[in-house]
């Protein structure tokens, strides 16, 4: 039986189509992707998150055991950064890939995706032996909305009345908010899963219910669903744990390995990730570019010149914004190389097209 | 809200057949377009080729999925519809006028195991 987020209701009301995700059932969409999509390319868009997961972690050693669990060093990190990264298995495999919001001296706030949200806590709770810190699995408190696209600032500021111009890239910070005689604290941060500028936004879920309200009734933010973040993201390049990263791929594999900080002194999967840095990895995940407007879809076999299969498809869609055929691709490295000519299996007939850069649609982010 | 048209006979997968003599206009219904969204490509099959019924022919993309075409009736393709190739789009205009595949049918009988539009109808509200 699938989890709801506090979201749900409205969703529902508002005709959205319904599917699993996750372990959650999620809106897909409310009109169509394409729209969607457009909004949050040209306008701003909403969508609801609630369904990631969040942990804290603090106490004295809460920094020592984030940098044991995480590839990015989030060693002397000023209060506010946001680290994205991966945490691995010992043969370098993915746990799951999250963010890493440092909230104080020694107080973390990870992020982490749905459909991994029973696994992460029981292998972060495995890693905790020897470590002073305090553990908190906060995924039923929080609601999340993410706010994306050129217009964001405005609509935060403006419609949420939430201070946010100041915040840069990739941070973050609390802001009390007064409802009535309650309140509460809310984390606000300028990241994002589209390519563009935007904002996550971190409450209980009454704030999340009345905020998502305050920001369809001004008509300034259309309601978007997963149907369009993936197409977002995945135009821009930005990988999904279970298409682009999984137990078997590593972020090396992945193309992620400006996330893996080996120079740390220590932390699970090092010796693995480094060994394939340094003496390459069997397979890579590329970019195809289709010649044929057929679409390459999750799992389909990628082939080599010969017809003999070298990969399979991670994940694939006509591109919206550039209105090419394109996909992401698990191959064998020798075939990894930009304008290598490969072909995709595509149902009963086989189209040739060529490795080529793994984003399609440049990111417009606000640093 | 989707639209039906009568007159012709309908599949449980949501195609259906125009009969003009010994020929079938096979197409997806305007319920079946609406359920896909924004369609983006169409996979069609070749002059000539078979296409037997209850087995797939094609497939109707989505921006989001590939849902396979099944064919309601066997025949032989006679022509399909090349527009659709540049514009896939079509099918959301008006499923049905922009019929899919063109067929020479092989078993006219096969016409009596598809719906009626009011069965039809039916089956989509269920």
């Amino acid at each position: 039986m699938e989890k709801k987020t506090c979201l749900y209701d409205r969703h529902v009301a508002l005709g959205a189509l319904m599917s699993p995700f996750g372990g959650f059932i999620m809106p897909i969409q409310y009109t169509n992707i394409t729209d969607e999509h457009n909004a949050v390319r040209q306008h701003c868009g909403v969508f609801d998150v609630s369904h990631m997961g969040e942990v804290r972690i603090a106490g004295p050693e809460a920094e020592r055991y984030v940098q044991h669990i995480f590839t990015n060093d989030v060693a002397g990190a000023p209060v506010g950064q946001i680290y994205y990264g991966m945490m691995c298995y010992p043969n370098g495999g993915t746990v799951d890939d999250l963010l890493v919001y440092k909230m104080g001296d020694n107080d973390f706030f990870l992020v982490i995706n749905a459909a991994n949200i029973d696994k992460d806590v029981e292998w972060m709770q495995q890693q905790m032996q020897g470590f002073d810190i305090r553990f908190e699995h906060q995924s039923d408190y929080y609601g999340q909305l993410a706010v994306q696209g050129p217009e964001a600032e405005a609509v935060v500021e403006e419609v949420l009345g939430l201070p946010c111009k100041e915040l840069k890239f990739y941070t973050a910070k609390t802001l009390d908010v007064a409802d009535g005689d309650e309140g509460e604290t809310i984390i606000i941060s300028r990241t994002g899963y589209t390519g563009e500028d935007g904002f996550e936004i971190y409450g209980s879920h009454e704030f999340t219910q009345k905020a998502w309200d305050k920001l369809l009734e001004s008509g300034r933010c259309k309601p978007c669903g997963l149907g369009c973040r993936d197409t977002l993201r995945f135009e821009v390049g930005l990988p999904l744990y279970g298409d682009e990263l999984s137990a078997d791929i590593t972020p090396v594999m992945a193309g992620l390995s400006i996330f893996v900080k080996l120079d740390k002194e220590e932390f699970i999967g090092k010796e693995a990730l480094a060994e394939q840095k340094a003496n390459g990895a069997p397979a890579r995940i590329i970019g195809i570019e289709l010649a044929d407007k057929a679409i390459p879809r999750h799992g389909y076999p990628v082939l080599n010149e010969a017809g003999e299969q070298v990969g399979e498809v991670t994940t694939g869609y006509h591109c919206l914004s550039v209105d090419k055929s394109v996909c992401m691709a698990l191959v064998k490295s020798e075939f990894a190389k930009l304008g290598t000519p490969l072909q995709v299996q595509i149902r009963k007939k086989v189209f040739p097209g060529t490795v080529v850069k793994k984003q399609f649609y440049n990111k417009s982010y606000k640093k | 809200m989707a639209t039906f048209e009568s007159g012709l006979r309908y599949s449980e997968s949501h195609e259906y057949v125009r009969v003009e003599g010994e020929f079938g206009y096979i197409g997806i219904s305007d319920y079946a377009q609406h359920a896909l969204g924004n369609v983006v490509y169409v996979d069609m099959p070749e002059v000539d080729d078979e296409v037997t019924a209850g087995e797939e022919f094609g497939a109707v993309e989505s921006v989001k999925a590939a849902s396979d075409l099944i064919a309601p009736v066997s025949g032989t393709v006679v022509e399909v519809n090349e527009a659709l190739e540049d514009e896939p789009e079509l099918l959301n205009k008006d499923a049905f006028a922009n019929w899919i595949i063109k067929v020479q049918l092989s078993d006219p009988a096969e016409l009596d195991n598809l719906m009626d539009v009011e069965a039809y109808k039916a089956h989509c509200e269920n």
